[in-house]
């Protein structure tokens, strides 16, 4: 079957298998930085936006892109370059894997709360595991990166 | 892992439906359960283009279609405010903001998990589900039947003045509930809901008495029957319930004297 999305702010045509899953979609049109991971919805690894929404890919047949905006890391890169930054000051990135989709869920968070309380951010990422950092790090590197606009 | 052949996006509810008699085909929610499976199905019956992901409040009840997302149901202002943030209390932890993006109201009360916070709160509301062919019927009865090859259209949750209050307890945040409790109060009558015992969230009604609220609780949490899994034992299960449904009578109770 086709579809037509449009994907990081073009469109994109494609023709796919009834039962492939966005996350092979993105992939294959190039968009490496959705990683797989836990493939039961749990890990946040594969997250990508569906018309501006934070969304599984692993967990969504690519069929439901059909006439949708679809957002990866590729398609915000300098935003995702600003907050990498402050992951990397905070040594919160260590094998790097599920940074893509923990970028993607932040900066979808930045636009949904305005001035998130730690619980709140806590809560909101809580679907974005790491196995390196314990997580400490990525909380600063957070807290750091929502409040760069005040201390600047 | 869960294949398909096929996949339809339905134009109508009847197409739906008729797609939906043959065993080997299926239908979409939010996929999340569905893909923890291995299944091969030939046709994915697609219910997302018939409008039904909107919660719509009236002067007597909200009406939420299937293709609601949880975190629909977590953010809706209306029904928050009439149930003192139950729906943000049941939804909260269910495993991430992405992942309530994405599972539905449909697919998770369809399915009547054993270890559902949504079937667990609504249970304790005036809840009626719409079924396309079954037509409506009270959750409570709902949750009794036999699966079928039916369609939920919508949830139901009238608006008859019940305060409601809501806790689960979890292994660690984002995980399966251990278990999950509901209390709802309206003039002299408790609505108490447990889900996760593993069965299944069940109701039981009580006339508040002059008894204290810890003997209520425990006269309610005895009417449940619990049992043991990997979790959890029936044992340790029996007297969480017995200690949250006593919170929640308390915290009914509090809000009641202000
Ligand atoms: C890893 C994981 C962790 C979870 N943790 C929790 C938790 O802690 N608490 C909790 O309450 N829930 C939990 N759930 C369940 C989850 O919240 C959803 O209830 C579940 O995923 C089903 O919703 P869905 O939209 O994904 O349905 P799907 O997977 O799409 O469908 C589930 C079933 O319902 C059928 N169906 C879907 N929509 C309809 C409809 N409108 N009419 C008739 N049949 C329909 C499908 O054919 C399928 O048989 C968890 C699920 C997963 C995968
Ligand atoms: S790969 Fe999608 S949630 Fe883990």
């Amino acid at each position: 079957m086709n579809i037509e999305m449009t994907l990081n702010g073009k469109l994109a045509k494609a023709e796919i298998e009834p039962g492939t899953l966005l996350l092979d979609l993105l992939r294959s049109l190039g968009c490496y930085s959705v990683k797989r991971g836990c493939e039961t919805s749990n890990c946040g690894l594969c997250t990508v936006w569906m018309d501006g929404v934070p969304t599984l890919s692993c967990s969504v047949l690519a069929a439901r892109a059909d006439g949708h905006e679809i957002t990866t890391l590729e398609g915000v890169r300098e935003e995702a370059e600003a907050f990498g930054a402050f992951l990397a000051a905070e040594g919160a990135d260590q094998c790097g894997f599920c940074s893509p989709g923990l970028i993607m869920n932040v900066l979808a968070m930045e636009r949904e709360l305005e001035s998130p309380a730690m619980d709140e951010i806590r809560e909101y990422l809580a679907g974005n595991l790491c196995r390196c950092t314990g997580y400490a790090g990525q909380m600063r590197a957070i807290e750091k990166y929502l409040n760069r606009k005040k201390e600047a | 892992m869960f294949r398909v052949k096929e996949y339809v996006k339905a134009g109508s509810l009847e197409e739906a439906y008729q797609l939906n008699q043959k065993k080997s085909n299926v239908l979409l929610g939010g996929m999340m359960w569905l893909k923890m499976g291995s299944n091969y199905k030939m046709t994915a019956i697609d219910l997302s283009g018939l409008g039904l992901d909107k919660i719509e409040e009236t002067e007597e009840e909200f009406r939420i279609g299937c293709m609601c997302s949880l975190r629909q149901l977590e953010q809706h202002k209306g029904l928050n405010e009439y149930f003192g943030g139950v729906f943000k209390a049941c939804t909260r932890h269910i495993v991430g903001t992405q992942f309530r993006n994405g599972a539905t109201v449909g697919g998770s009360v369809f399915g009547r998990y054993g270890f559902s916070d949504i079937l667990t709160c609504m249970m304790m509301l005036d809840t009626q589900v719409e079924l396309y062919k079954g037509g409506i019927v009270s959750l409570e009865e709902f949750a009794k039947m036999p699966y079928n090859r039916d369609i939920l259209v919508r949830v139901i949750i009238k608006k008859d003045g019940r305060k409601a209050a809501y806790v689960s307890q979890r292994p660690s945040k984002t995980d399966f509930p251990v278990i999950a409790c509901g209390v709802a109060k309206k003039e002299d009558c408790w609505y108490v809901s447990i889900g996760a015992r593993p069965g299944k969230a069940a109701l039981v009604k009580l006339t508040a008495g002059e008894s204290s609220l810890a003997e209520q609780a425990q006269a309610a949490a005895e009417q449940f029957a619990y049992g043991d899994n990997l979790r959890a034992s029936g044992q340790y299960r029996k007297y969480l319930a017995g200690v949250y449904v006593r919170r929640l009578m308390e915290q009914l109770k509090g809000e009641e004297q202000k």
